[in-house]
């Protein structure tokens, strides 16, 4: 393109991107269309990836085409293998997209559009896209090496075990509030858990298709699970109209919170072919297909959003969870921003995929800003309700009441008025009982979801199957995770004891595999069970919990990553990552701080210890209290772990600037290419 | 028109990569093995240890 066509193109995308972030940021009283979030989201990549990545991949990374990757050097046709960069591109994404940009922009609507969304852009484009780019990069200069591999050998032993450390304790607290969040979408709900159980034997179908009729032929099967499954949630209308099925499937929080924690003990027992393979096939194939028809969806229908752009909730007295616009907001929101999750992903699967260093750039940059977009549009599926349908559904009934008149009498008196009635027709519309003290992010997103999808294909008659395709969408996310994740701690958990004790490593022996399947299962049954108990509906604790382990994850994620910058001598540019990892250590050691110590007991696990202590005494008192504590002990915990890695990262730097340390990387030499030459 | 056919070839082709079917035909080719219940046998056993060892995202 013409150098001065190409510099005005880029003004307009700057100057339009300017005008929506504008108007997002300084629109007051009146609802706006959804449009101008997508428009804002859209420049702001464009301009991020143009410039922003192009930035650091030439002054920093130094990418070159030339070096031989590990997926050329060290193929072996099954982890290292040179893949079309579309590809790994998808491949990356589906790794990465789970339910967390979907709930936590869902949670952190109740600030308002505008602070999640402008977290979820500048967070994106500035931090998470950096470090995905980032450590995605340095780990194909290192053979592929993990996290907690790269963490042990540029920042040093402590670096290494708290890596490890806070990846068991983030898969273990991730595990029990995406369980929670399974509960609290399907309890009471007969169409939602009979869909779900399908799933179940839907998956098994299919590994046995697989294996025995049509071998290999996964994208097929995965269709004709897809159709199952679409037909269980047509029958699941037929179960929740059926008095005995619809009282068989009609379970509380705790029966299923049982049901879950069985099921996980099961399915992580169960040979991977029958179960988790399927079913994470059906769950990337729902996904992909859900994400983009949302996409389409809402710039097709461009919705108007009705959330204001501010609450008064910013405050910190919201009901979906309690804490102030800082620095909740940006723990509730990790994975549509930054999370530390993706580093594992980005150190794990796909750096031994990729031909080129050049292509780092497309697939870790670009495949978190779609993540990213996908975060944008849970918030425009949140944003679309009407705030008091919003916080009737997310607030938990120990803040808004028990029955319907004192909740809508509550959410009301905040100025964001609802009815009963508008409620009881609403749960009648999408086939639910009721949609009150739906805590967890899931139902609110469902309704939103089926809110856009009715308005183009089949309209109200046709909202209940969209809710509930919804729910499922999620559900089947979350079981997939709840099996992979226990055994990826599991595997962990029998690597560290193999130290000890030989047989406990071996994966193949039973009584480890029960042992620590148990271990794991047990620890993340233990949070789902207490979020189930909570009075506060659980999210308001667990939540911020999850939030805290995932972006202090981040935060050794970006230490490494300063780490490497600086020892490769580019400390004049080492801001890239030292500004993001400023950001996420004041947030995170400030949530942490306010988590344990805060005097309001909505907030703070030990006033609320304090308070439960001195008030009257029920059976569950003592097992709140101590519930409490234990909460505080694990953030604390994490939160000094942390310390010490940016104290050893610390020392490492300075020792490095200031000449006493050899700046030496731990890269695998130079080697040239091949594929150059083949292609001349 | 070229171009919307790459573009179609590109997805098949991520699709096939994400599902793991190019995976099947690369260990077939490689083993030498024709597709048969055994042989994908063969392959999930291969895979499972990576398999249950990959991360997904929250």
């Amino acid at each position: 393109m013409n150098k001065t066509v190409s510099i005005f193109a880029w003004l307009a995308v700057g100057l339009l991107g300017a005008a929506a972030v504008g108007v997002i940021a300084v629109h007051r009283g009146e609802p706006i269309n959804a449009l101008w979030l997508v428009v804002a989201a859209t420049c702001c990549y464009a301009i991020g990836y143009r410039f922003y990545s192009k930035f650091i991949a030439a002054k920093i990374l130094a990418l070159d085409a030339l070096r031989a990757t590990p997926a050329e050097r060290l193929e072996n046709g099954r982890d290292f293998l040179v893949t079309n960069k579309w590809v790994v591109f998808g491949h990356h994404f589906a790794a990465i997209a789970g339910p967390g940009p979907l709930v936590g922009p869902v949670l952190a609507a109740q600030f308002g559009y505008l602070p999640g969304t402008l977290w979820v852009l500048a967070g994106a484009v500035f931090a998470g896209c950096v470090q995905d780019f980032v450590l995605l990069l340095f780990s194909v200069r290192r053979d592929g090496k993990s996290l907690t591999e790269m963490a042990k050998e540029e920042i040093g032993r402590v670096g290494g075990f708290v890596a490890y450390t806070a990846v068991i304790a983030i898969l273990v607290i991730l595990l029990g509030v995406a369980a929670l969040i399974v509960v609290n979408a399907l309890k009471d709900s007969p169409w939602g858990t009979f869909t779900i159980a399908m799933t179940i034997p839907i998956a098994l179908l299919m590994g046995l298709y697989l294996r025995r009729i049509r071998p290999g032929k996964v994208l097929e099967v995965s269709v004709l699970g897809f159709f199952l499954v679409l037909l269980a949630i047509w029958g699941g209308r037929w179960a929740s109209l059926n008095p005995a099925m619809a009282h068989a499937f009609t379970l509380q929080g705790t029966t299923l919170a049982k049901l879950i924690i069985s099921y996980g003990f099961a399915a992580s027992a169960l040979p991977v072919w029958l179960l988790l393979a399927p079913r994470d096939y059906l769950s990337t194939f729902v996904k992909l297909g859900t994400i983009a028809l949302l996409g389409i969806g809402i710039v097709v229908l461009h919705p108007t959003l009705h959330m204001p752009a501010l609450t008064r909730f910013v405050d910190g007295t919201g009901p979906v969870f309690a804490g102030k616009i800082f620095p909740f907001a940006f723990i509730t929101i990790a994975c549509g921003a930054i999370s530390g999750f993706h580093a594992l992903i980005s150190s794990g699967t796909t750096p031994k995929l990729i031909a080129r260093e050049t292509e780092t750039r497309m697939v870790g940059y670009g495949a978190m800003m779609a993540e990213s977009a996908v975060a944008v549009m849970a918030i425009i599926a949140a944003c679309v309700l009407q705030p008091g349908v919003y916080f009737a559904i997310n607030s938990p009934a120990g803040v808004v009441g028990q029955t319907a008149i004192t909740a809508t009498a509550t959410i009301s008196s905040w100025g964001f008025p609802v009815t009963a009635s508008d409620m009881q027709a609403l749960a009648h519309a999408v086939g639910e009982q009721t949609l009150f003290n739906r805590t967890g992010g899931a139902p609110a997103f469902a309704v939103g979801m089926a809110h856009i999808f009715s308005q183009s294909l089949g309209g109200a008659t046709v909202m209940a199957l969209w809710y509930h395709f919804a729910v499922m969408f999620e559900a089947l996310f979350i079981l997939t995770i709840l099996d992979a994740g226990t055994r990826v701690a599991r595997f962990m958990i029998q690597d560290a004891l193999g130290h000890i004790y030989k047989p406990l490593g071996r994966t193949s022996w039973y009584p480890s595999i029960l042992a620590t399947s148990a271990l794991v299962v047990g620890a993340w049954g233990f949070f789902l069970w207490q979020g189930v108990k909570d009075p506060l509906g659980g999210i308001n604790s667990l939540w911020p919990l999850f939030g805290i382990a995932n972006q202090l994850l981040a935060t050794v994620a970006l230490c490494v990553a300063t780490t490497i910058i600086i020892k490769m001598h580019r400390t004049r540019y080492a801001a890239v990552t030292l500004i993001p990892l400023a950001w996420l250590v004041a947030v995170t050691f400030t949530a942490s701080w306010h988590k344990i110590l805060d005097p309001n007991p909505r907030v703070g696990f030990l006033a609320q210890a304090r308070v439960l202590a001195t008030g009257p005494a029920t059976n569950a008192t003592a097992r709140l209290i101590f519930n409490n504590r234990l909460d505080a002990a694990v953030t604390a915990v994490l939160g000094i772990m942390v310390a010490l890695v940016l104290i050893e990262s610390v020392r490492q730097w300075i020792g490095v600037v200031s000449g006493r340390e050899e700046a030496r990387v731990k890269e695998t030499p130079f080697v040239m290419t091949r594929l150059a030459e083949e292609r001349g | 028109m070229r171009r919307l056919f790459k573009a179609a070839r590109i997805v098949r082709a991520a699709l096939r990569e994400i599902f793991d079917e190019a995976a099947y035909e690369r260990f077939l080719s490689r083993t030498r093995m024709l597709s048969s219940a055994d042989a994908y046998a063969a392959f999930c056993r291969e895979r499972e240890f990576g398999q249950t060892r990959k991360p997904r995202c929250c």
